[in-house]
């Protein structure tokens, strides 16, 4: 096939991953809303977390297990709706990943190199590498509670990536002539992969520490919460996320950046916006693994944190190319 | 104990928490407030703060970066500019404050990992400890009966062996520790971290970086005094410093896409150049592209940027030529539309001066004449004169791009301001009789940049490091596991329990398998109850 092909399959490829990633994140949506409806009574919930905060460690898989037993007794219609409703949605952001996947790669074809050399491309990368990150992790550690949060990252990324950022596509100009393109990107993409995946998790952390609270102060938790593994959980889950991306981009911006920016540029740190933020996008991760390290900063504070280091990363990612001006700008932004 | 293990990564304070306050006084005064520097809150604070510092060096723009958007928003922002000057915002990097927060930040750091490097060296040679009393309390935990004690200790000791435990048998117990690593990795990491910063301060102390913009066909001999700019670092000594290298830049090729939605976009960049390392080595060539820098005695040749020089030939009232040669124009857009000046102040009677722009593919629409493509496929020079009375030379420097039209006077024809455009070979006369000139043709020019930053290597070793120790605190679990055997009710009571130490938590099933193995129908281990 001519790169021209390529091109054009990858151009129908991409938006059809979106929409289908949009079609799972409904399905997941409504897997939280048939939760929503399906409210224990507030002694098996108590129960559970009474469990969970007195045994310590309690892993993702046993407690989840132990409160889907004691639910599928009490409201087990609901309950069967919203696995499948669940299913279906991991079925559709498994196929959406095969759509996505063969775009990625024909835009590849096309280019004739590793496709992420401009913001669409990255943005098409980083949102894959996403989706594989969660499709690897999914069954080991029973994420699909992570399906609606990834699933709206994935489609939202891809859909304003395909609207606001499409760049045909084309050769790189001579700055990006270089192997520290593939090292550089792509422990960048992974990690904040990797970051975006954490942010999520730490999300749902402060959502079900919230409610874990309110039961232990007898109020009641709704199934789709109750589905959640436990809040030290999705703790000890978001920092094995993070402690994986960490060193990863640590690597990719204090490491391989600065080597190719010395080649390229003449310095290996010029305080170029992107490079700025990167730091920044450090820092803040930095300040992160440190508070879970301090015993008054465990939790909420450090799941703040968390998030504010994802932030910062889409920041990074996207405001620093379209509000600032620097030399990380490619093919227009 | 438990209470210790929890919060081991506090930074150690050196004593127990409920001391009295400091006694009123200077030793007490430094001790609390290096106390307080070294905690690992102050520490935290001092992150986000350098996290928040960084923040408005990549909004608002640099003089280090860019000098020219510097003095355009000081011209916009006739309040906040001079504020934001006094506040260093226009060099966030090198002002006081953000100096200060990092400097902190070492400090803390220091005054946080030298004396946990004492503590961990004593942990080290430190044997695992005792069981504490309810082993049940802790967070994995089996117990099993088996009919006599036997040899389930040694078994125990073995299994613990097997799985990379430190052990230490006490009466009726064994208690072992694995996972030193981890805080090992932990001080690797913060005095890398420090390594690869005394490599940065090195580079930014000794090394330099000079830009030269040179007209191929031009040569360069390496002295501060041929650099167009020059940032020498404060221990920079001079001359002596650079290596003594010359060239030439024999030819500049570029190509840009020429079709399709990324047309204009620049494909290659190419310079050859002849250069010698020294005035008496041998003379050699090198293709000067992006990314393939020229190393040349420790400093390093970059290809920044390039642009358009035209030549022009200026004469006089009195026919004689006042100037002649190429004016390197600065590009304005991506598309080269590039600016300059040209100046003759030897002219006479009235010496000239013209400015206006050199566009490499010329179109006139409403705008006027703008260029639409960066390559040269219609050349044209859009210009403007000025002429002025003979000034007396002030040896004053001037800028090379711009011309001071104080005591200039724009030239005018038919009651209009007096602009010419010409294609190459073309010429324009003045009015007044005040001279010509012609447009000869153009040349291409590079923008080169030699630097020289020492310590790169510390810097990139440090980092490296850095990334190694913090993989070994990250991934490194440390945990303490206790075998118990004790007789109750006539029965052996075994006893086998875990904590882990890390901030993972979570022991997996690693107890409940070292339970299995100290059973004593070993062969049915491999099956799960």
């Amino acid at each position: 096939m001519s790169p021209e092909t390529y091109a054009h399959v990858s151009n129908l490829l991409v938006p059809t991953a979106t929409v289908i990633y949009a079609l799972a994140m409904m399905s997941h949506a409504m897997e939280w809303a048939l939760g929503r409806s399906t409210v224990a009574t507030a002694a098996v919930v108590k129960d559970e977390v009474l469990v969970a905060s007195d045994g310590g460690p309690v892993t993702g898989g046993s407690a989840g297990s132990s409160a889907t037993d004691d639910v599928q007794q009490t409201v087990a219609g609901s309950t069967e709706r919203m696995e499948a409703a669940s299913r279906i949605g991991l079925m559709l952001t498994w196929l959406a990943f095969v759509f996505h996947f063969g775009g990625v790669l024909t835009r590849g074809l096309a280019a004739g190199r590793v496709p992420w050399g401009n913001m669409y491309e990255f943005s098409i990368t980083a949102s894959l590498a996403v989706a594989i990150v969660y499709l690897i992790f999914v069954q080991r550690y029973k994420l699909q509670w992570l399906g609606l949060g990834v699933t709206l990252v994935v489609a939202a990324v891809l859909g304003l990536a395909t609207l606001a950022l499409y760049t045909p596509a084309g050769p790189l100009v001579p700055a990006l002539h270089s192997y520290w393109l593939v090292i550089h990107v792509s422990s960048a993409a992974i990690s904040g992969g990797a970051f975006t995946i954490g942010g999520l998790v730490s999300v749902l952390y402060l959502v079900k520490a919230r409610a874990e609270r309110k039961v232990l102060a007898g109020g009641t938790m709704s199934a789709s919460l109750r589905r959640l593994p436990s809040a030290e959980a999705m703790d000890g889950t978001a920092y094995k996320v993070l402690a994986f991306a960490f060193p990863l981009w640590t690597f990719g911006v204090l490491v391989a950046g600065p080597i190719w920016a010395e080649y390229a540029w003449g310095r290996y740190w010029g305080w170029d916006p992107k490079e700025v933020w990167s730091l920044v996008t450090w820092v803040v991760y930095a300040a992160y693994l440190h508070a879970r390290a301090t015993a008054g900063w465990r939790g909420r504070r450090a799941a703040t944190i968390a998030i504010v280091g994802w932030f910062v990363f889409i920041f990074n990612f996207v405001g620093v190319n379209l509000l600032v001006s620097g030399m990380h700008s490619y093919a227009g932004v | 104990m438990d209470q210790g293990v929890k919060d081991h990564i506090t930074a150690p304070t050196g004593g127990s928490g409920n001391e009295p306050p400091p006694a009123l006084g200077l030793v007490g005064w430094l001790r609390w407030t290096w106390r307080q520097l070294t905690s690992m809150r102050t520490a935290l604070v001092l992150l986000f703060l350098l996290a928040l510092g960084a923040v408005p060096g990549s909004l608002i723009p640099q003089t280090s970066i860019d000098p020219i958007k510097v003095s355009d928003f000081l011209e916009a922002h006739a309040k906040l500019g001079p504020l934001y000057d006094k506040l260093g915002l226009f060099d966030v990097y090198k002002s006081a404050w953000f100096s200060a927060i990092y400097l902190l930040l070492f400090i803390s750091l220091i005054g946080c990992v030298v004396p946990r490097l004492g503590v961990y060296l004593r942990a080290l040679r430190a044997r695992p400890p005792k069981p504490p009393r309810n082993l049940d309390r802790l967070p994995g935990y089996e117990r099993f009966t088996v009919d006599s004690e036997g040899d389930v200790l040694e078994v125990a000791t073995r299994e613990l062996n097997r799985r990379r435990f430190r052990v230490q048998a006490y009466d009726g117990a064994v208690a072992a520790e694995r996972g030193y690593l981890r805080e090992a990795g932990n001080l690797l990491f913060h005095f890398s971290l420090i390594l690869a910063l005394i490599g940065v301060a090195w580079g930014s102390l000794f090394g330099y970086r000079g830009t030269v913009l040179v007209v191929v066909g031009n040569g360069f001999a390496n002295s501060v005094a041929q650099y167009d700019d020059f940032t020498p670092g404060r221990a920079f000594s001079g001359d002596d410093d650079l290596p003594p290298f010359s060239l030439t830049v024999k030819d500049f090729e570029v190509k840009f896409q020429e079709d399709g939605p990324q047309r204009g976009a620049a494909r290659e960049f190419n310079a050859q150049l002849q250069y010698q390392e020294t005035p008496d080595a041998p003379e050699k060539s090198y293709d000067l592209r992006v990314n393939h820098p020229l190393k040349l005695d420790g400093s390093s040749l970059y290809l920044l940027g390039h642009g358009y020089a035209p030549r022009v030939t200026v004469r006089d009232g009195s026919g004689q030529v006042a100037f002649s040669g190429p004016a390197p124009f600065l590009p304005q857009d991506s598309n080269f539309s590039s600016f300059g000046v040209i100046k003759a102040p030897d002219a006479r009677p009235t010496t000239l001066g013209f400015e206006g722009f050199f566009l490499p593919t010329a179109v006139i629409d409403s705008r006027g004449p703008v260029s639409v493509f960066p390559d040269d496929l219609n050349p044209v020079l859009v210009m403007t004169g000025y002429y002025g009375r003979p000034q007396p030379e002030t040896g004053k420097p001037e800028s090379v791009y711009q011309l001071d039209k104080s005591k200039l006077t724009q030239f005018e024809q038919n009651g209009d301001k007096l602009r010419f455009q010409l294609t190459p070979g073309q010429s324009q006369t003045l009015p007044n009789k005040a001279g010509s000139i012609t447009f000869d043709g153009y040349s291409r020019w590079v923008k080169l940049q030699v630097s020289h930053t020492p310590g790169t290597d510390l810097a990139l070793a440090g980092i490296l490091l850095a990334i190694l120790g913090l993989m070994g605190s990250l991934f490194v679990h440390p945990r303490r596991t206790w075998v118990r055997v004790r007789t109750e009710d006539g029965r052996t009571v075994v006893e086998v329990a875990g904590l882990d130490r890390g901030p993972e938590r979570g022991l997996g099933d690693e107890i409940r398998a070292i339970g299995e193995a100290l059973k004593p129908d070993r062969s049915s281990t491999q099956e799960k109850s």
